[in-house]
């Protein structure tokens, strides 16, 4: 008995000791992430299904993350030449001498000299680079030429900003899609649902960007929504409090509405399908025959057996919000990623873009990942397949 | 015929309820796979309107120098943002067929604005298929003038007005077109292309090459579309021509589609590899190629073509906010998105809200498709 549970508890301790080794930040984090690793596989033996589960999932999941890394190194390495050498190039032209030597010593300092795989490895932490191993496993993201500062100064606060936007979206459009879809499929082909499927296809068929535009005039028009922005000026830069907070409620009021409308349309749709088809079965009949409520009726059973596709799609919604999320920041001046990505890209800023990109997709994924377990929680026959 | 107290025609000849059911039921079981299908279309009224739509807008892509009343990049200084002209029928309660009123701009140093004014007491008649303005090309071969509608003698035709640089908006929509309705389907086609070879080999195959392809769709699945399809937009070259960039634009929109239909083609493979006339084929020594071509194929197509037409709507939205951002078509070509990349400034639609004409055709050249690709799915499996 203790011989078939010491792999699992081994795995567990290792966890708690690579999850401890980033919390107190008491050793570089390397040792703390191959700690987690081990401790995954380790629990990949374990006797409890769902544990079993879960390890296998994270360990995709990593791996995953470690393709995306490379994929996306190879787009942003894509187009020719870089932010420093096209800054070298333009120095030379206008005959500043003593600043390309500055670029050039800054090009290999950054080991951008050198093979595209080797500039990888460095970038990951797992070569070491000039100065030895220090790259996004060891949490050093490089550094924004153009702005002159390392990369996690500049997104620190955007980061935040964007998991807190995407959030309040999913939560919006899971409020929104349950309710509209369960009543549109026990009304089906009335006019409740005639106007939730127009209101849907409007949804579906607007590009984002457009709906910001005009949700954001007429918003303020209409109802004083403030215009753009992450929150009013007087509290840019200002600690966290109150008041600040219900500025940057307000003002995600819009934002929140357009990045939604999209996923909650498709999902809505989804979900009325769903749960026409079990409205349909014959235990339902029966329970309608037997003069159970009306309501109880639809909530008790079928909304049930709906309501496990509605959870396993976030994996189709994260990355259409995440996309939308970027977009729209763009429009209407979010202080997201979105528009500091969409500069980096524009200059060439290579460790500035490629780690945006990185943390957009880290996002998506830890998203799927969250939803997957909560699938495994409620449904065992998915956590006893594997 | 007999006599009825109520006077109903009644037949006289022999009635038997059971021949009358077998006669129906004959009726579907005769009919080909085609005309099921064709006949369950035609039950989606939106489906087949939307159709018809799109084969209507499709057809006239070529001929659009001929319809628009003027080129696409054709600029008059004297109409920067000028309003929309109404076309009208009857000027002072008397009928002069198809006119505008002409419409003078001028600006207003006050309010820093360009304000506009109907002359409502001379009528322009519009021309009819005559020669007018910059000669265009006909598929680049003939070289004409000739036009549907031409503006006024010496007056204008801006039916959604003008904008920043005086051109016309309402041609600029309809050469737009050609841009905003061919990138949707090469980049399907592209999607198409990775997908049913990819598909077809990790189902057909299993194993090994299944479980690679299907690490390699769930990692691009979990992809954020638009940032990535920003990414490699910005690595295309500044200098590269506007077809070349038409062309790697819609490369780029396919690229990152395929996951979708390579699942749906995976799971199809597996099913009907399991099938007896699979199976019957194979002992009979058919080669693999031969098996997915010839007897596998034809059972799915169908169901990818549905697919398809849904996946077209995403890649027209993908291109107008690609141009919109500013890095997708580029400017001496014409695009939906390109025209709204105008609209980015809030204050300029305030004034000049005709600059968000272009979004009517986006939104219904993605209804129609949605409406047509939902109807084509349920029509494609007429057995169900």
């Amino acid at each position: 008995m203790t011989r078939a549970r010491l792999p699992e508890i081994a795995g567990f301790a290792l966890l708690a000791l690579g999850l401890g080794a980033f919390a107190t930040a008491a050793v570089p984090p390397t040792p703390g992430v191959a700690a987690c690793v081990a401790g995954l596989v380790a629990l990949r033996r374990s006797a409890a299904p769902l544990t079993r589960y879960v390890a296998n999932r994270c360990l995709t999941m990593l791996g995953a993350l470690l393709v995306i890394s490379a994929l996306v190194f190879a787009i942003i390495d894509l187009p020719p030449g870089d932010y420093l050498s096209n800054l070298i190039a333009e120095l030379r032209a206008t005959g500043q001498a003593s600043s390309v030597a500055q670029a050039e010593f800054l090009m290999r300092e950054y080991a951008l000299d050198r093979p595209l795989v080797e500039r990888y490895a460095i970038w990951m932490g797992f070569w070491p680079g000039p100065h030895g191993f220090s790259g996004i496993l060891q949490g050093d993201f490089g550094r924004s030429f153009e702005l002159d500062r390392p990369v996690a100064d500049v997104v620190r606060e955007g980061m935040a900003f964007t998991i807190g936007l995407n959030l309040a979206v999913v939560v919006f459009v899971y409020l929104t899609a349950l309710p509209l879809g369960a009543i549109s499929a026990v009304k089906a082909n009335t006019w409740v649902d005639y106007l939730a499927a127009l209101v849907g296809y409007i949804g579906l068929a607007t590009p984002n960007f457009l709906l910001a535009l005009v949700l954001m005039y007429y918003g303020n028009v209409a109802v004083g929504l403030p215009i753009g922005g992450g929150m009013a000026r007087e509290f840019i830069g200002e600690p966290m409090s109150w008041a600040k907070f219900g500025s940057i409620a307000l003002h995600m009021v819009a934002p929140v509405i357009v990045i939604g409308t999209a996923g909650m349309a498709a999902m809505m749709r989804r979900l009325r399908a769903n749960l026409l088809d079990e409205l349909g079965k014959p235990y339902v009949v029966t329970a309608r025959a037997k003069g159970v409520a009306p309501a109880t009726t639809v909530i008790r059973y079928p909304l049930r057996m709906a309501l496990n596709p509605f959870v396993a799609d976030i994996g189709n919604l994260l990355p259409q919000l995440v996309s939308g999320s970027v977009l729209v920041s763009v429009v209407m001046s979010l202080p997201t990623i979105g528009p500091t990505l969409l500069a980096a890209l524009r200059s060439q800023d290579l460790f500035l873009s490629g780690f945006i990109l990185l943390f957009v997709s880290a996002l998506t994924l830890v998203g799927m990942l969250i939803s997957d377990l909560l699938l495994a929680v409620i449904d065992p026959r998915i956590r006893l397949a594997t | 015929m007999k006599a009825d107290p109520d006077a109903h025609y009644v037949s006289d000849e022999p009635y038997d309820p059971a021949a009358d059911l077998k006669a129906l039921d004959r009726a579907d079981l005769d009919a080909s796979t085609w005309r099921l299908i064709l006949r369950r279309f035609n039950r989606h009224r939106l489906a087949v309107v939307s159709g018809w739509f799109l084969l209507a807008i499709y057809l006239a892509l070529p001929f659009i120098g001929f319809l628009a009343p003027y080129g696409a990049t054709d600029r008059d200084d004297e109409r920067i943002f000028a309003a929309p002209q109404a076309v009208r029928l009857l000027h002072e309660g008397r009928f002069v067929g198809p006119f505008v009123y002409p419409r003078v701009e001028t600006f207003d140093m006050g309010a820093f604005r360009m304000v506009s004014e109907e002359d409502r007491t001379r009528p322009q008649p519009l021309r009819f298929f005559t020669t007018c303005g910059a000669p265009h090309r006909f598929l680049g071969l003939v070289e004409t003038s000739f036009r549907v509608i031409c503006p006024p003698e010496g007056g204008s035709f801006n039916l959604l007005g003008a904008d920043r640089l005086g051109r016309d908006i309402h041609s600029r929509i309809m050469w737009g077109a050609q841009i905003s309705l061919t990138v949707g389907l090469i980049g399907v086609a592209v999607s198409f292309a990775i997908g049913l070879v990819l598909g077809g080999v990790a189902g057909y195959f299993g194993g090994l090459t299944d479980a690679a392809v299907s690490r390699a769709i769930e990692v691009v699945r979990s992809l954020p579309e638009l940032p990535i399809w920003l990414a490699l937009s910005a690595a295309i070259p500044p200098g590269w021509g506007p077809v070349t960039v038409f062309f790697m634009i819609s490369i780029i929109l396919g690229v990152l589609d395929w996951p979708g239909l390579a699942r749906a083609v995976r799971s199809k493979f597996l099913a009907l590899r399991e099938e007896d006339y699979v199976r019957a084929a194979e002992l009979m020594g058919a080669s693999p190629k031969r098996i997915i071509a010839v007897h596998m194929m034809p059972n799915f197509m169908s169901h990818l073509v549905a697919s398809c037409t849904l996946a077209v709507p995403s890649m027209i939205l993908g291109e107008t906010a690609l141009s919109f951002l500013g890095l997708g078509i580029r400017a001496p070509a014409v695009s939906w998105g390109l025209m709204l990349n105008d609209a980015l400034d809030l204050t300029a639609v305030e004034i000049y809200p005709w600059l968000l004409a272009p979004l009517a055709p986006v939104m219904m050249v993605v209804l129609a498709y949605s409406f047509l690709g939902d109807g084509l799915r349920d029509a494609l499996d007429p057995y169900s």
